[in-house]
């Protein structure tokens, strides 16, 4: 594949030794998720689930970010953003449905957190069973700052993997939690130079490839029902709930100040 | 005998019969049901045997009838056909079937699940009654029995919107009995119909009967039917074996007599 042809790509996909990576390829906008990303990345998670040759998975993104969640500015969500628009559906199509896979599939996923990860980018690392952190990166819940509430996942899982008192916090404040600030929580696995968070996954990955990964299957059974065992219906009232806010005076009016870079005026309404 | 679309085994007292049209996610065409329901009754004929376990693949118990084979028929040539006759034997059959779900169980696989006494599904089992996304509705009983199971308004979601309902909704629902990790839903239900096999036989056939009336009969017509069932065991060895051995603090030993 020459080397044009991959910057064009969204997504880079590549098996190796039983590792199958998959890489956000969007790097000048953090690696946000405009459809056709979004929609790749599932189908790509699919195939990663359904090959038999992939024992492993790491997930990564190319750049300086991991992933900065939806891209405000993309054309499908602009267009959505003229009438009051149902985000409900938007979240039940893109990123529900990329969550479910992530805790769902059977074989260990390796988030590679190579930048920030923000909104749903930080819930898709959330979702990974391993999170191997640049020092540099920061994770936001930035739901709240465009008059939105924490959605992909993020409401269920930060509560479990750090703790419910500091991940209310995090959710409303929408403040940055450090690589540090992160491993002293228990939210991630490692964290190591900004220039080894790949390598570091990558060689954790290839050890579990050759691993007993039927029992590593079974483990993450076991994990997902006696943590996340309600996931789904917790997926599921999240974007409800998104549905509301979507609809509200305050997420206008926060995308239009983000869109014009001033601060928002809320009205609570 | 010898079936193309279905594999039939013997594990002991356990007859086991599984639906075996992989290609089609087991799709259910005129020529498995027919063999699906000789293999039932020598099973139901078979002395030896006091238990049913009905199956299908991981994938797929079955997802749904063959469409390619109804697609032409009209009013008159399916009515003529009465394709349902077939049905209504797996309805007679007396002995008890255990059935053995995972993946798909969609349409006339949901309906032929129904018919089964008793379900173990695996956790990646899909259920639902679409046929209304084809324009159609269910037609071997999936409107009358699964409101009896689920209720009316449950059933009317299934059935309107088409929509399936995963493993752990159906046993919220009670339209199956157990839950059990993918790995493992065939041994669960065939453990169980071993367990029944040990049961006196002609007890098990009275029961089932019993239950089923339950469907049709009113309350005091029902409860007569029990009583009558009741009174009747009291002419089998089997009851005095098992009141004896009871007495006796022994395990019984059932001949079906």
């Amino acid at each position: 594949m020459s080397k044009e042809n991959e910057s064009e790509k969204v997504l880079l996909t590549e098996i190796k030794d039983g590792v199958g990576v998959v890489t956000l390829n969007r790097p000048d906008k953090l690696n946000s998720f405009n459809d056709e990303l979004t929609f790749q990345l599932q189908d790509a998670l699919k195939e990663m689930e359904k090959n038999k040759e992939v024992k492993v998975i790491v997930l990564t993104g190319s750049g300086r970010g991991f992933c900065a969640g939806q891209d405000l500015q993309s054309r499908s969500i602009s267009q959505e953003m003229g009438e009051r628009p149902s985000l409900g559906d938007s979240i039940r199509r893109r990123y529900n449905p990329l969550i479910t896979k992530l805790r769902r599939m059977e074989k260990p996923v390796v988030a590679a957190v190579n930048g920030v990860a923000a909104g749903a980018g930080a819930s898709l690392a959330y979702a990974c069973d391993y999170r191997i952190v640049a020092e540099s990166t920061s994770f936001i819940q930035s739901f709240t700052k465009v008059g939105l509430v924490p959605d992909s996942g993020s409401t269920f899982f930060l509560p479990r993997l750090l703790n419910p008192t500091k991940a209310f916090e995090l959710m409303l404040s929408a403040e940055k939690l450090s690589a540090k600030d992160a491993l002293a929580y228990g939210l991630v696995n490692q964290v190591v130079a900004d220039s080894e968070v790949l390598n570091t996954a990558m060689e954790l990955a290839l050890k579990l490839a050759k691993g007993p990964t039927k029992a590593y299957a079974l483990t993450k059974r076991a994990f997902n029902k006696a943590v996340f065992p309600d996931l789904e219906e917790l997926l599921e009232y999240e974007a409800s709930l998104q549905e509301i806010a979507g609809r509200s005076d305050d997420f206008q009016e926060g995308v239009k100040a983000f869109v014009e870079k001033r601060t928002p005026a809320y009205t609570g309404k | 005998m010898t079936y193309k679309n279905i594999i039939v085994e013997e594990e002991g007292a356990v007859g086991v019969i599984a639906l075996n049209r992989p290609q089609v996610l087991n799709a259910l065409n005129h020529e498995l049901m027919g063999e699906l329901v000789s293999a039932l009754e020598e099973f139901d004929r078979k002395e030896s045997i006091r238990s049913i376990v009905l199956t299908g693949s991981e994938r797929a118990f079955a997802a749904g009838a063959d469409i390619k084979e109804m697609s032409d028929e009209t009013t008159i040539s399916i009515m003529l056909r009465d394709n349902f006759a077939t049905w209504d034997r797996v309805r007679n059959i007396k002995k008890p079937i255990v059935c053995a779900v995972s993946g798909f169980v969609l349409g006339g696989g949901c309906e032929l699940m129904m018919n089964c006494d008793i379900i173990v599904a695996s956790e990646t089992t899909q259920l639902g009654q679409p046929e209304i996304n084809i324009g159609v509705i269910p037609g071997a009983g999936g409107t009358q029995r699964l409101t009896r199971v689920v209720g009316k308004h449950k059933a009317m979601e299934m059935i309107l919107t088409g929509k399936s309902i995963t493993a752990h909704e159906a046993l919220e629902l009670g339209l199956v009995n157990k839950v059990v990790p993918v790995e493992l839903f065939l041994e669960e239900a065939k453990a169980m119909a071993r367990e029944i096999a040990k049961k006196s036989p002609v007890a098990v056939r009275l029961a089932k009967e019993a239950v089923l009336k339950s469907y049709d009969a009113s309350l005091s017509e029902g409860l007569l039917f029990e009583r009558k069932n009741f009174y009747m065991l009291f002419s089998s060895e089997d009851q005095k074996e098992g009141m004896k051995a009871f007495l006796e603090k022994r395990q019984p030993t059932f001949s079906g007599r």
